[in-house]
């Protein structure tokens, strides 16, 4: 016994050691509560491979399937369009889809394996509606300028029917081509990549 | 006199919970300014609706199902098969919208009177924390019906977070729970909406009066009322909260459920503005409405983020519209609290925020177009000028002398009493006399009939008269 009064010294060790204590086990406990907000397993082993019959579409056509809960499109592109899409290049952001998520057998200007099919994720890279196909040139909604693309009726970004990405919209990449092959010429199977050519 | 049975009853408590010390303190000795008027009603009126949310809210649990599958139809079942279950979701959804529009003119109250500035800056702090967790859980708790706007806005708005960099991807997966927005997404909301963010709510309420009633209430002169007290302590300007403002707070409770009553009996999907058309078709993840908007109340905030060409900047414009309300009470350097006495630019300032706040609100309920657009463009910039010229043009206002108690208001007699004086002489000045010409009856009588026709030089100087008025209030 003493009677100097109190040693607040200690107090003030036993205090800090507490709270690192109590700081550490916190982090520990909140580890697997964050995690448990993680997709589950069962959500990630979902997403197997859709296949889809191409023979019966039209010149023109874009047809929409589900692939991991979200819309992929596949359109039939006319050889008019196809030639309207190299004269767009100075209005685009990435023509050459250099910043943007595509496979690699699909990175080029028409950003697709046959020049004719184009097989992109419906989904707006800027927050994630689904665009409109509008594939006619100069609606009076849009104006003189649209060629032909995909417009986000959420925020207005444009796309081109590559789904190149114009200048001076809201989103920042193109749209996001999945990994695909073609089985057949008619019959392409969406979530496994195109085996690489010896380019 | 002998105490009877019950006093010793309620005695017994007493000496055990200080209810009597917590209602003085908050209620019956808690001193408020005399000369409140209708601005003050909304505080009472969104604690009215934040306890409407949560009764109709449990009654909803009770038979909302919150699974993808079932969650779209359980709505339905509420509203058919339920026995006053449309009344009970009705209530629900029409008070998520009249909190909003209850919380904004409380927010623009508090702007308007200077009540976020010293000493109640916490307060306002403690409002604005609560006004994002009560977006938080609107938000939320529009994915629970699982239609197409449910599906679609929560896309956007979570999409919102992997715009930041880095992290963001995997943010945004974290809060899905799930590479779309599906199951895990709509049962994880429904925690939250139904028991987090209600918690959150209820607690930063109490934060929120408890530094209330610590620093005491302002008032439209934005005079400190504790500063002449009577022999006694009281403020010579105030009045107990109870009973003079319970009483008067019931008669704006009264006006409110009149106007809640006639939306949700008559009204109750407002025009597509409460309830979206989009949102009576179920989720369908492979297809966006032709048209999404967020509802009325977010619509604002959404307007900034179209109007920035630019994904991250964008999100970040957002986010800074919102963030900057909470920095107000730095801003505005102007020591004169009520706009009463503050100078003509800052009126002007606040007329213009409130216009561009309006504006974009409607352009965010509006398709994108370059001339909506272009608007947007402006009345962001408006926006964000407001606040961040702030601390320039408040600093130069030249302010007018503040009184040292508060200001006599008429009484509503005196004013009804000189209105009636004026009436006479206004009814001559935009109308006049002209003599009927009528095909009937005696050429003799013809002459002798007039009638009040209005007089369009006398009503242009009437309005051009109050317009000068409006302009002079504005200096």
């Amino acid at each position: 016994m003493n009677n100097k009064g109190v040693d607040k010294s200690k107090r003030q060790f036993l205090t800090s050691a507490l709270t690192v204590v109590g700081a550490v086990g916190t982090g520990y406990l909140a580890v697997p509560f964050l995690a448990q907000m993680q997709p589950s397993v069962k959500a990630m082993a979902a997403g197997a491979p859709v296949e889809v019959d191409i023979s019966k579409m039209e010149a023109g056509q874009l047809i929409r399937v589900a692939w991991r809960g979200k819309p992929v499109w596949i359109l039939n592109r006319t050889p008019d369009v196809l030639a309207t899409l190299k004269t767009l290049e100075n209005e685009l952001r990435d023509p050459l889809s250099n910043e943007s998520e595509q496979p690699p057998s699909s990175k080029n200007p028409v950003r697709s394996i046959k020049p004719e099919i184009f097989v992109a994720v419906g989904l707006c890279t800027h927050l994630g509606c689904s665009p409109t196909f509008r594939p006619e040139i100069g609606p009076t909604d849009l104006g003189d300028n649209w060629k032909g693309g995909f417009f986000c009726p959420c925020h207005g970004s444009w796309f081109d029917l590559a789904g190149r990405v114009y200048r001076g919209v809201p989103a920042p990449t193109n749209l996001v081509i999945p990994p695909y092959r073609y089985v057949t010429d008619t019959l392409i199977i969406i979530g496994e990549p195109a085996e690489e050519k010896a380019a | 006199m002998k105490p009877t049975r019950l006093n010793e009853c309620g005695n017994w408590i007493l000496d055990r919970f200080p209810v009597t010390k917590f209602w003085n303190e908050h209620m019956a000795h808690y001193y408020a300014p005399k000369n409140f008027n209708f601005w003050y009603f909304f505080g009472s009126l969104a604690l009215l609706v934040l306890v409407n949310q949560i009764i109709t809210g449990i009654l909803l649990t009770m038979n909302y199902k919150p699974d993808a599958k079932l969650a779209f139809d359980s709505i339905e079942y509420i509203m058919r098969d339920v026995p006053w279950g449309w009344l009970v979701r009705y209530m629900h959804s029409t008070g998520a919208s009249a909190f909003f529009i209850v919380i904004y003119l409380h927010m623009f109250r508090g702007i308007m009177y200077g009540s976020f500035k010293h000493p109640r800056e916490l307060i306002w702090i403690f409002g604005m924390l609560l006004f994002v967790a009560l977006m938080a859980e609107a938000f939320m708790g529009y994915l629970l019906p699982w239609g197409q706007m449910s599906y679609w806005g929560a896309q956007v708005i979570i999409s919102l977070f992997s715009a930041i960099p880095v992290i963001g991807e995997d943010l945004s997966l974290w809060i899905r729970g799930d590479y779309v927005i599906a199951d895990a997404t709509l049962n994880r909301f429904f925690a939250f909406h139904v028991i987090a963010v209600p918690l959150v709510l209820v607690m930063l309420v109490f934060m929120h009066i408890v530094a209330l009633h610590e620093v005491g209430s302002n008032n439209p002169d934005g005079i400190e009322i504790k500063e002449s007290k009577d022999p006694w302590g009281h403020p010579v300007d105030g009045i107990p909260f109870h009973p003079y403002y319970t009483v008067k707070d019931i008669v704006g409770v009264a006006v409110f459920l009149l106007f809640f009553a006639t939306v949700i009996f008559y009204m109750p999907e407002m025009g597509g503005y409460f309830l979206e058309h989009a949102n009576f078709i179920p989720a369908d993840p492979m297809k966006t409405p032709e048209h999404i908007a967020p509802v009325w109340y977010f619509t604002p905030f959404y307007s900034i983020l179209r109007a920035i060409p630019d994904k991250f900047a964008g999100v970040i414009a957002m986010g800074s519209s919102i963030f900057l309300l909470f920095l107000l009470p730095w801003l505005d350097r102007c020591k004169v609290k009520s706009i009463r006495y503050r100078g003509g630019i800052f009126k002007k300032a606040l007329l213009l925020f409130v216009v561009s706040f309006m504006a974009l609100g409607y352009l965010g309920t509006q398709p994108v177009t370059p001339v909506a657009t272009t608007l947007a463009r402006l009345f962001t910039t408006i926006y964000f000028g407001f606040f961040l010229l702030m601390p320039i043009y408040t600093r130069w206002e030249k302010t007018k002398p503040v009184p040292k108690s508060l200001t006599r208001l008429h009484s509503l007699e005196e004013q009804l009493h000189t209105l009636e004086e004026q009436l006479p002489a206004l009814i001559d000045e935009i109308t006049e006399l002209k003599p009927v010409v009528t095909e009937i009856g005696h050429p003799a009588f013809k002459s002798s009939f007039f009638n009040r026709r209005p007089n369009p030089e006398g009503m242009m100087k009437v309005i051009s008269r109050l317009a000068k008025k409006a302009k002079g209030s504005l200096d």
